[in-house]
């Protein structure tokens, strides 16, 4: 798959240069490290006791209901906010002690819309460009992002959509090694998602890490090498897409129709039900398909039991 | 990696990078333009109009209001544009954005000023054609009366920038911000000698202006505007130029300190 986005990287921009995920540091396979977060708002417990490690070059994806402790784990992260305990590290430094230098190396796409702005495009990202060590190209960014037709267009003028295009084009601008999305398609119409994601691969493929929230369980399941599920302040699982929550061992439902009236089974081995159906009916299996918990199901079923 | 060897920019580009964002930014914004460089001329033109009498032989009140004008100009630039501009943009988060990026601080804070002079300076000469064009102002006559109307705004600027900025943090909402500001300001050029010859207001009235800069400010643009023989009609029998500059450079360090003290990057709903 990497190689497949790879070529598709060297068609389709060819100016891009693409640098491999590799590098000197000591903790050249570590990009997130986290060990009893905590955090406190009153009484409120918002964080209470958050472990996660994120590797170089994953794309992990946080997923958890509002006031779950998304947000504020996220921010902690990124150095906005302070926390009370537990361990972090970031790129191998403590958010909470960054500087410039390591924020240089870090893009954050924050939630909501970032203000109307009477620059035009092509400025907005100009500015930021000129905050970083080593940014890309603005004519690059603005057209990895899809807007090079807007590059003359003020931010103010732009659709939801395009400002929120516009957002991961200064989240990435800076070249960064890590990148923070904060529920970076809410608000897309369906081609812009997946548009979006088709980016984030890209990304990937440049070798960037990234932390994704959403709400879209099918975007985790298109994106994300792991999901974590996190309820009332606490990490409840972290899997790849397809395991979480036991989903590949979960039993399947056969469901067909049969005498005109709609059957279904549950089974653990659907194939052998399918075999036997085949035999049965003589041949086709009339409106045949095989259940699986979707993701949402799984998702839906662990945020509610209390952690 | 590239960006572990490279450095980051130099701090005199960031800072010429932010000052022109923050120079078009406000030529772009209709209500700005309108509110902070055009207002204190469309004032200028219409309350000229009405309140063209003579104040004392060979001195039309228009003279005297066109100080009053420059010194709300100032006044319009900093603290107005600041608080209001500072506040919307944390409200909207711009502010947040800004300080999650390798940024140097300062750099927001060298654009404003960079900003504000600019303006300052535009809305001052805007203020200088309309008088002279349309209603035969003086512009000051000397070259001790053009340096007192440089210090005087430069220190005005200063002192209602620093502020401005403090102020914005104590808006809730940047979309209130322009309801809050905006009545200050008037209240201020009320009781500070704009509209009105400050020795006809009452006493109460004077003492209550002279805790603020606006009074100051605008008695300071007497002095470059008016003939030196307008002085013994001054509340003091004089511009007082000296209390000026301590009125004002006392304002300008206590908007700094405030600023320091509450200054912030982000919404107090985000937390």
């Amino acid at each position: 798959m990497r190689v497949r986005e790879a070529e598709l990287m060297a068609t389709e921009s060819p100016d891009l240069d693409y640098e491999p995920a590799t590098s000197t540091t000591p903790q050249t396979d570590v990009a997130i490290s986290v060990r009893g977060l905590r955090k406190t708002y009153g009484d409120h417990e918002a964080v209470a006791g958050v472990d996660l490690d994120i590797a170089r070059g994953e794309i992990f994806a946080l997923l958890g209901p509002n006031g779950a402790g998304k947000t504020t784990t996220v921010e902690i992260l990124e150095g906005y906010r302070r926390r009370d305990a537990g361990e972090v590290s970031v790129l191998g430094v403590d958010p909470a002690k960054a500087d410039a230098r390591w924020k240089s190396q870090i893009g954050i796409v924050l939630q909501g819309k970032g203000g109307d702005s009477e620059l035009t495009v092509a400025e907005t990202v100009r500015v930021q460009a000129s905050y970083f060590a080593d940014p890309r190209p603005v004519e690059e960014v603005v057209g990895l992002v899809g807007l090079t037709e807007k590059l003359k267009a003020r931010a103010s003028s732009l659709s939801g959509g395009q400002q929120r295009r516009l957002d991961v084009a200064l989240g990435i601008v800076g070249r960064p090694r890590l990148l923070f999305l904060d529920e970076p398609t809410t608000g897309f119409d369906p081609e812009a998602r997946r548009q979006f994601w088709e980016l984030i691969r890209q990304l990937r493929a440049l070798g960037t890490t990234m932390l994704l929230t959403t709400h879209y369980l099918d975007e985790a399941e298109a994106l994300a090498d792991r999901v974590g599920v996190i309820a009332a302040g606490r990490i409840v699982e972290v899997a790849v897409p397809a395991e979480l929550g036991g989903r590949h061992l979960a039993p399947a439902r056969v469901r067909w129709v049969e005498d005109g009236r709609q059957r279904e089974e549950t089974t653990a081995t659907p194939t052998a039900v399918i075999q036997e159906l085949s035999k049965h009916l003589g041949g086709e299996i009339p409106e045949l398909s095989v259940l699986r918990p979707s993701l949402e199901d799984i998702y839906l079923q662990m945020i509610e039991e209390p952690a | 990696m590239a960006s572990d060897r490279a450095e980051l920019p130099p701090t005199g580009q960031v800072y010429a990078a932010r000052s022109r964002v923050e120079i078009l930014e406000f030529f772009r914004q209709k209500e700005a333009l309108v509110f902070t460089l055009i207002f204190p001329s469309m004032l200028l033109l219409i309350f000229g109009a009405v309140l063209n009498f003579e104040l004392a032989p060979g001195l039309t009140f228009v003279q005297y209001f066109m100080a009053g004008m420059v010194a709300s100009g100032v006044l319009a630039s900093g603290f107005q544009n600041l608080a209001i501009t500072i506040a919307i943009e944390r409200s909207e988060g711009r502010l947040k954005r800004l300080s999650g990026t390798p940024m140097p601080k300062s750099a927001y804070f060298v654009g404003k000023i960079v900003q504000v002079i600019v303006v300052g300076v535009a809305t001052i000469a805007l203020l200088f054609v309309v008088g002279v064009v349309v209603y035969g102002v003086d512009l000051p006559s000397t070259a001790a009366k053009w340096a007192t109307l440089v210090w005087v705004t430069l220190l005005g600027l200063a002192a209602c920038s620093l502020l401005g900025i403090a102020f914005s943090s104590a808006i809730k909402n940047g979309k209130s911000a322009p309801a809050i500001v905006t009545p200050i300001a008037l209240v201020l050029q009320f009781t500070s000698g704009v509209f009105f010859v400050f020795t006809d207001l009452p006493d109460w009235m004077q003492n209550f202006a002279a805790i603020f800069p606006l009074k100051w400010l605008t008695q300071g643009m007497r002095a470059a505007f008016l003939p030196d023989s307008f002085a013994a009609q001054e509340a003091a029998g004089s511009f007082e130029l000296g209390r000026v500059a301590l009125v004002l450079g006392a304002w300008t360090i206590a908007g700094m300190v405030l600023s320091i003290l509450v200054f912030r990057w982000r919404d107090r709903a985000d937390g």
